[in-house]
């Protein structure tokens, strides 16, 4: 038991990861804030990037999980820009971000 | 304790002990912030796993990019005075349950599947190596992302710029 907690592991990691999994879906789940869904999407991605380096480092031998982390961050930035700016549309619009009262598409 | 462990549990608890906040935290502002510690830990555990490129990019990116972008949105549409409104949850309970099954299978996998692992992991300078692959296998992605980055810099520009009504608005 003690050298399963202090040798650090490919297991290790995974766990860190699984838990700002559900952390990141939890906020996406509750929250109501726009901005707060953002937040929540980051955490995922996040944790998808840490399986990736992992996964990387003590599994293939290569770069390419690390070639694809790049990526995701690359899209990562790509998603907030563009999130962020229709969350600041809807915000001129509705003077609000409550994704609650966002609903005009609904019939 | 060796040093290793140390370092993942002082890490793991940075990047776990922000997630926390960022989930549960009443408060919009208090969960942006929150995001720092994570990202930060974040790129720590990228460091410890060797992975010195990805870490510095999390950094300049996450932190310096995203994170800045993100403050900004908070403050812009974020009415400081009412705290109470500005980060509402609803359906704790059903959420807490689903994720506690998902979680917990999950984690039983990872627990019990037989992960193959090389004997020795990959210990060196990464840069070199990702620049090969980026110009060699990936260089079509490569070429794609930058098509992508610009097409949601014009994207976020026509998304977000004050939209001029009536037919005599000129200029």
């Amino acid at each position: 038991m003690d050298g399963l907690l202090l040798d650090i592991g490919l297991r290790h990691f995974l766990f860190v990861s699984l838990i700002v999994f559900v952390l990141g879906l939890y906020c996406v789940l509750t929250r109501k804030n726009a901005i707060g869904i953002l937040l929540g999407v980051e955490l995922i991605l996040n944790s998808a990037n840490i399986n990736y380096i992992a996964f990387s480092h003590f599994s293939s031998g290569n770069y390419d999980g690390q070639v694809f982390a790049i990526f995701v961050i690359m899209l990562a930035a790509a998603e907030a820009v563009i999130g962020l700016a229709i969350v600041l549309g809807i915000y001129q619009n509705f003077s609000s971000i409550d994704i609650e009262a966002v609903d005009s598409l609904q019939g | 304790m060796p040093l290793e462990a140390s370092v993942f549990y002082l890490l793991a608890a940075l990047t776990i002990g922000s997630a926390l906040i960022v989930a549960l935290s009443h408060n919009l502002v208090y969960s942006a912030f929150a995001l720092l510690g994570t990202f930060m830990g974040v790129a720590g555990l990228y460091a410890l796993l060797a992975a010195d490129f990805v870490a510095v990019i999390q950094v300049m990116l996450y932190i310096g990019g995203i994170l800045v972008l993100i403050l900004f949105a908070v403050m812009l549409t974020h009415r400081i005075a009412d705290v109470d409104v500005s980060n509402r949850t609803v359906g704790r309970i059903p959420a807490a349950l689903i994720l506690g099954v998902v979680g917990t299978v999950m984690g039983v996998c990872i627990g019990t599947a037989g992960w193959v692992q090389h004997a020795e992991p990959m210990v060196e300078p990464t840069t070199f190596g990702i620049g090969e692959a980026f110009l060699g296998p990936y260089i079509l992605p490569f070429e794609l992302a930058s098509v992508v980055l610009l097409v949601a810099l014009i994207g976020a520009v026509v998304v977000s710029r004050k939209e001029l009504r009536g037919p005599t608005a000129d200029g």
